[in-house]
């Protein structure tokens, strides 16, 4: 090794600064070199591109490569080579941050500025699509008012979510607890496990396909033989959502029981308490948080489905509270219908209105349930966990 | 109250792997017994055997005879569940269940098994059991806040608490105080004085002077080396084994010449 290797950038030791007298101290640069160094990029793709021809998205793109030049090489520079590559990646870390965020803003910014004027509408949320036609869409669209609403969406949906969950959750909850307290991991509690992960991946179309079929089949053999066709309506749906509710209530919940220490089972044990009621009065209290979030999480997830519903409970455009008879709506597929099958073909804007309207009111419904989650969470935690 | 425990002839095993081999002991009623020795040879492994913890273990199990009063607890046919109400185990780590108030830690040996206690009979048993865990004073004032916000030498205390609320005859403890301070180390040792009065205490402990202290009988485990069993090398008043031990190996581990 030559002399010239050691003196240089290599060297984990930090530059000495001769002005001050303290050896531990290396350079540094000022506070506002950061902004400056924004600035600075924003300014000279500006010129670069009032030159060129403007256009935001460019300037932008040009701007950030800029200041993360800029910005690493002159921390390199004054602050030595550690301090320029966590400049560098901590630049990286911020402009992959902003980037993912740019969808996520861009929809919902979307769909509350497009949904808005339709929601605040009176009765959109009370009114159904029954006897709404062409004629008082085509009046709407020269400037009348906006007729129909989404009641029929919002209930069918409402009710086919519930009773998937009245499905989903005894079933996901009693498999996790036998794969977590009884199965003792037996090739039995592998092969399920392995099926559930199966399970997650399932297409919906297939589940509804398969909630259909069953159905077909129940009824035939209920009535002796005699094929009764498609049994389209809501419970049909509701089973689809529960094939993919499943999977996710069991995961979650075998994930939360896992982390209840094996110690409180002990303690539990050794109080000559019973294991079921161990179970259901020690481990599922301890993990109840994380049960109900992930249950919250796999409804705000089938919520949005559209395929299975398709083609399990149909499409409606009046309320039908019954989820044993007749077809039922819900929101995601009531935008899809406005959007496919404008209720007036030479005159949509009624329809697209409404299914932004829709849209905003699922956005809304699952955001809501996101937050609901949270706040169970934070109710059901045990109370300060250590000391 | 508080049973004589005997084993006969006690082989304990994870698996195929005999971890404990051989033991044969006889534990007087109303007395304090402490079991020494090396790490891993066995100690807290017997001592679950005596409550049937040890079979909670996917795998473990047990051969040879473990005798409460007459009855032996792993004849075919016993309820494991109604040996560990008899049996009760104080843990090496205090393990209050978090969700639930100090008051109702205490009744969780009640309240979880569905019986069912008027609100007066479970105020007395609260008052009772806390005063006998000499924790009454710290927390009555305090009884519906969460049992883990207790320092750990009052949580180790509450859970004493909660084992003699079911009131049982024997109290195995694994290492109670491990994780203790000294003062609160001291609480609990002037607590196992007091327990002795009423139940058999079994005690597992890795600090001598603890064992020299608290116990009345002493028993020494030690292993021949790692995959090997362990074994009770010698069993005996707790002033001999620390004194004068006829046996080699536990005077070497007692005078502080190997573990």
């Amino acid at each position: 090794m030559s002399t010239t290797t050691e003196t240089s950038q290599q060297s984990p030791r930090p530059q000495r600064s001769a002005a001050s007298g303290n050896t531990l101290k290396a350079g540094q640069l000022p506070s506002w070199s950061r902004a400056a160094t924004l600035a600075g990029s924003l300014a000279v793709s500006a010129v670069i591109f009032l030159v060129a021809g403007w256009n935001w998205v460019p300037v932008l793109l040009v701007a950030a490569l800029l200041f993360l030049v800029a910005h690493s090489a002159w921390t390199f520079a004054v602050e030595g080579r550690r301090h320029g590559q966590d400049a560098f990646w901590g630049t990286v870390v911020w402009m992959a941050f902003l980037l993912a965020l740019i969808p996520l803003v861009s929809i919902v910014w979307t769909v509350v500025a497009n949904g808005a004027p339709t929601l605040v509408r009176p009765g959109f949320l009370t009114h159904d699509m029954a006897g709404v036609t062409g004629v008082q869409d085509r009046l709407a669209q020269r400037g009348g008012d906006l007729a129909g609403g989404i009641q029929h969406a919002l209930v069918g949906s409402l009710l086919i979510t519930l009773a998937a969950t009245v499905i989903s959750v005894p079933i996901g909850l009693l498999t996790s607890i036998w794969l977590v307290e009884y199965s003792r991991g037996s090739w039995l509690s592998r092969t399920i496990t392995f099926l559930v992960d199966v399970m997650t991946g399932i297409p919906s179309i297939v589940a509804g396909l398969f909630a259909a079929g069953i159905m077909m089949v129940f009824f035939e053999w209920q009535s002796g033989g005699i094929s009764g066709g498609r049994q389209t309506m809501g419970i049909t749906a509701a089973i689809a959502l529960s094939v993919l509710m499943i999977p996710v209530v069991v995961r979650t919940t075998e994930e939360m029981l896992r982390v209840v220490p094996n110690e409180l089972r002990e303690a539990s044990y050794a109080l000559g308490i019973r294991k079921w009621r161990t179970i259901f009065k020690v481990v599922i209290p301890t993990a109840i948080s994380g049960i109900a979030s992930g249950v919250t999480l796999a409804i705000a997830r089938v919520i949005g489905e559209t395929a299975p519903i398709l083609v399990t409970a149909g499409v409606a455009t009046g309320t039908n509270w019954n989820l044993f008879h007749g077809w039922m709506m819900t929101l995601p597929v009531y935008i899809y219908r406005q959007l496919v099958n404008p209720t007036a073909p030479a005159a949509p804007d009624p329809s697209t209105a409404r299914a932004w309207g829709a849209a905003l009111v699922l956005i809304i419904v699952v955001m809501g349930l996101n937050l609901l989650a949270r706040v169970i969470a934070r109710r059901f935690a045990p109370k300060t966990l250590g000391r | 109250m508080s049973k004589r425990i005997q084993a006969k002839d006690v082989n304990v095993y994870y698996g195929d792997f005999l971890a404990v081999e051989g033991v044969n002991i006889e534990i007087e009623p109303r007395t304090v017994t402490a079991f020494i020795g090396p790490s891993g040879c066995g100690k807290t492994t017997f001592l679950r055997t005596i409550n049937r913890m040890h079979e909670v273990i996917p795998g473990a199990h047990v051969k040879g005879e473990v005798l409460l009063d007459n009855d032996n607890i792993y004849e075919s046919g016993v309820d494991p569940v109604n040996v560990r109400g008899l049996v009760g185990m104080v843990f090496q780590r205090p393990n209050p269940f978090p969700t639930m108030s100090i008051r109702d830690n205490v009744l969780a040996g009640y309240k979880i098994n569905g019986r069912r206690l008027s609100s007066r009979a479970a105020d007395e048993l609260v008052e009772k059991s806390l005063t006998g865990a000499n924790l009454w004073k710290e927390v009555k004032d305090r009884l519906d806040q969460p049992g883990s916000g207790l320092s750990g030498g009052q949580q180790q205390r509450l859970c004493i608490a909660r084992t003699i609320a079911v009131e049982p005859e024997v109290i195995l403890m694994d290492e109670p105080c491990s994780a203790l301070d000294p003062i609160s180390t001291l609480a609990i040792e002037d607590l196992i004085e007091e327990l002795k009065e009423q139940y058999t205490v079994v005690i597992v402990t890795h600090n001598m002077q603890q064992a020299a202290r608290v116990s009345d009988r002493t028993g020494f485990f030690n292993i021949a080396g790692t995959g090997k069993p362990g074994h009770l090398i010698e069993y005996d008043d707790t002033e001999k084994i620390f004194s004068n031990p006829s046996n080699k190996q536990t005077e070497d581990y007692v005078s502080g010449r190997f573990g």
